[in-house]
């Protein structure tokens, strides 16, 4: 039986797309089959992220209204084995996406797969609703910054008050606190939250911390998911995140600032990141 | 801390005026999040009771919800505007 896992934010921007395909590829190299659905019902995205949008056929709201089956709907990663993606639909109707449909096609992946990753949009509307309404743990995906704490905040509420676990009175939801765009120089500096701020704010466990990195904007141009860079700094970042949530014990990188040359220093250059 | 360090530390840092911020606004919605369903309703309801007698300025209302352990209290909290007429309530 799958586990759902949400990756949420409320705040858009924040790189929940970009953590959804990096952290469904890392689940499937770690040979878990893996299944990564786009819930952005009219601006699909992770389809470009993961570099198929070329082969995409039919989509997650023909799959509900039964246009189309799992196996033609899925698209399979053209490099990596056990990792398919489920696109968005591109209609404009908010309103393809039901609970009943949505929880339907669920439960026929989950026969099927290991883990099930759930690309929320953004805001605290139907969609992200959908998105996380099924979900057994969540990602909270959060920048160093205070309207996305605070967003965060409040998908934390909704999980634990809106969500089909919440409603029925089950085990919570696992909640995991993921840190992107962190730049340790900045929070040197005083300029951006640390990520003990953060977390004393949120008061969830920490999974990882991505830093701001220009292997980012790279992977997307490719439509390679970032994890696969592996010698990139967020690419190693990510790696580390798909341990710790198959419950490996792998200390935090990339969240001190490197040592500046005693002139740079002096001068307070500013190291302009990513 | 370079003595330079000093001196650009002379105004308080961004990130924990970012944080001190943060620690409020969150508290305060995490607390109208845990109230009853019928809250929002109660509040208007009060306020639109306590407008039938006094003029106020909505803004100038507050209605709480705190819960502690056992027991819960409800804080109503008034500025009542410059004194004009008879129209005191208790
Ligand atoms: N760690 C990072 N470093 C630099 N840029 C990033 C990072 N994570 C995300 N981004 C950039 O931020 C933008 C938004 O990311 P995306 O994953 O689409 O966010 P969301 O899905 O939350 O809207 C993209 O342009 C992406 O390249
Ligand atoms: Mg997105």
């Amino acid at each position: 039986m799958a586990k759902i896992i949400v990756v949420t934010s409320g705040k858009g921007g924040v790189g929940k797309t970009t953590t959804s395909a990096a952290f469904a590829t890392g689940l499937a190299l770690r040979g878990f089959k893996t299944v990564v659905i786009d819930f952005d019902v009219g601006l699909r995205n992770l389809d470009l992220i993961m570099g198929c949008e070329r082969r995409v056929v039919y989509d997650f709201i023909n799959l509900i209204n039964e246009e189309s089956n799992l196996k033609q709907t899925l698209i399979r990663d053209k490099n990596i084995e056990n990792l398919y993606i489920l696109p968005a639909s591109q209609t404009r109707d908010k309103d393809a996406l039901t609970t009943e449909g949505v929880e339907k096609v669920l439960n026929k992946m989950k026969e099927e797969f290991d883990y099930i990753v759930c690309d929320s949009p953004a805001g605290i509307e139907k969609g992200a609703h959908m998105a996380l309404y099924f979900a057994d743990s969540a990602i909270v995906v959060t920048n160093p910054e205070v309207s996305s704490v605070r967003d965060s905040d409040r998908i934390l509420g909704i999980l634990s008050s809106k969500s089909k676990r919440a409603e029925e009175g089950e085990d919570r939801i696992t909640e995991h606190l993921l840190i992107t765009r962190y730049a340790p120089s900045r929070v040197d500096r005083g300029d951006m939250l640390a990520i003990k701020d953060i977390q004393d704010i949120l008061g969830i466990p920490l999974i990882g911390v991505i830093p701001e990195s220009q292997a980012v904007l790279k992977a997307s141009n490719a439509g390679v998911p970032v994890i696969r860079d592996e010698n990139s700094d967020a690419g190693i970042a990510y790696t580390d995140m798909v341990a710790r949530f198959l419950g490996e014990d792998v200390p935090m990188r990339f969240t001190t600032a490197e040592k500046r040359g005693f002139f740079k220093r002096l001068f307070n250059k500013e190291e302009v990141p990513a | 801390m370079s003595i330079l360090n000093i001196f650009r530390s002379s105004k308080k840092n961004t990130a924990s005026i970012a944080k001190e911020r943060l620690q409020i606004i969150v508290a305060h919605e995490r607390n109208q999040r845990s109230g009853p369903d019928y809250l929002p309703i109660l509040q208007k309801e009060l306020i639109d009771v306590i407008a039938k007698y006094v003029k106020i300025d909505r803004d100038q209302v507050k209605v709480e919800l705190d819960q502690q352990d056992d027991c819960s209290v409800l804080e109503l909290n008034i500025m009542l505007p410059e004194r004009e007429s008879n129209t005191e309530t208790a």
